[in-house]
């Protein structure tokens, strides 16, 4: 690791105010950033260690939503009974990332901010058309993620809770690539207020909607509507896990899954 | 930049200097010679480096020692008896030969009892499921498997 200064924030303008100050990087759970350090292809001159801010964790039911601090372990929000029982499909979504040593140290917020392309949380903010909240303004899911590794977040602005309104059905389905356990193609389709949504994570360089199964699903939420649609490779990743034609392939197949599993 | 850090570690109060970029398993065996934690892989994937957290299994060369501050880490040092009495878990795993080099076993302990603290009553399905985060490159998992099963209904009694 190259040196960095550490600064233990206690309260989310604290944090904000070290980061605008230092032009460091906040640290969450750090499961993939402590990675980057190793590596060497992360160079902070400052780090903000976000881990003892109380108002940052939590999960609370608001109405038709739940409301999860940005903090909050991947483990807290697979075991959360709110979440469990408003939305089972982020419950189980949370449970399948990384590994059990990841899941009690990774956050919510640190994904959303890393926006990995192949992270499955992108596609639970945009398949339930979530709001960002951050600790400057709200942003709606389509607003927030910008491109690969790219968001909408100013240098200075955290993530501070995220509020997820309560689907009619949902269901995430990934294909996991056996080494990384990332989503080689991960599908969240859900029945919301809005319509139907289909989110797409790790086919792309960053999480995308798929409007021709949308429209299929909207029409017909069936397995058998969404494997007919033929989704186009054109964009799409293409590495030596999987050629684009590949993982356009999983797409459809994934969101049939999908709609089978959310009943 | 040297930073001060106050945790607890197998019950015993540490007050330490570390540099900010100390991981957590170099402060486990490099500054208090708890060398019982392995590094396997160095990139979060082998889990030969877990230890518990205030009771959470953490792969402890992904976490930088600043992040614990103020917590409980239990090592597998922390388990026996002071009398050497070994820990239902490591006394399942020696019973059921669930090691073949060794190099793995730390991190599947400890990563066993976060599972059972959790699940006491896991199934096998289960018990490979949540060992996913920890490999065995002398691929014993059946004896592994069969270890935690045992461990798992020792600690019950």
């Amino acid at each position: 690791m190259y040196t960095f200064e550490l600064k233990k924030a206690d309260s989310v303008a604290n944090a904000a105010a070290l980061l605008a100050a230092s032009g460091g990087k906040a640290l969450a759970g750090g499961q993939s950033l402590v990675a980057a350090l190793k590596l060497r292809l992360a160079q902070p001159g400052t780090l903000v260690d976000l881990s003892g801010i109380a108002e940052l964790k939590g999960i609370r039911r608001e109405g038709t939503h739940v409301v999860i601090g940005a903090m909050t372990r991947h483990a807290d929000v697979a075991a959360s009974a709110e979440v469990k029982v408003g939305i089972p499909a982020l419950a189980a979504l949370a449970e399948g990332i990384g590994d059990r040593q990841v899941r009690n140290m990774g956050t919510l917020g640190g994904s959303l901010a890393n926006n990995d392309p192949a992270a499955c949380y992108p596609a639970a903010v945009l398949g339930l058309d979530a709001v960002v909240h951050t600790s400057k303004r709200k942003l709606a899911a389509a607003d927030f993620f910008k491109g690969m590794y790219e968001t909408a977040l100013a240098e200075d602005e955290l993530i501070t809770s995220v509020s997820f309104p309560v689907p009619a059905k949902a269901a995430y389905v990934k294909f996991v690539q056996p080494a990384s356990r990332f989503a080689l193609v991960g599908v969240f389709v859900a029945q919301t207020a809005g319509g139907v949504r289909v989110a797409v994570t790790g086919a792309g360089s960053s999480v995308f909607r798929a409007k021709a199964l949308e429209d299929a699903l909207a029409k017909s939420f069936t397995a058998d509507a969404a494997k007919a649609v033929k989704v186009p490779a054109t964009g799409l990743n293409s590495d030596l896990h999987g050629s684009a034609e590949y993982r356009a392939h999983l797409i459809s197949v994934l969101a049939a899954r999908a709609v089978t599993a959310a009943g | 930049m040297s930073i001060p850090l106050s945790l607890t570690v197998n019950g015993q109060a540490v007050t330490t200097t570390v540099d900010a970029r100390t991981l957590l398993v170099d402060l486990l065996r490099t500054g208090l010679a708890l060398t019982g934690t392995h590094v396997g892989c160095d990139t979060a994937q082998c889990g030969a480096c877990t230890v518990l957290v205030d009771g959470r299994a953490v792969k402890s060369c992904n976490v930088l020692a600043a992040q614990v501050a103020g917590a409980k880490v239990q090592t597998i040092e922390g388990l026996a008896a002071e009398d050497g009495t070994l820990h239902p878990m490591q006394a399942a795993f020696r019973e059921c030969h669930g090691l073949q080099c060794g190099f793995c076993t730390p991190g599947m302990v400890m990563s066993a009892l976060d599972l059972v603290a959790r699940h006491p009553g896991a199934d096998e399905a289960k018990i490979r499921e949540e060992l996913e985060g920890n490999l065995c490159r002398c691929t014993g998992y059946q004896n592994i498997v069969k270890a935690v099963r045992l461990g798992a209904a020792e600690m019950a009694k």
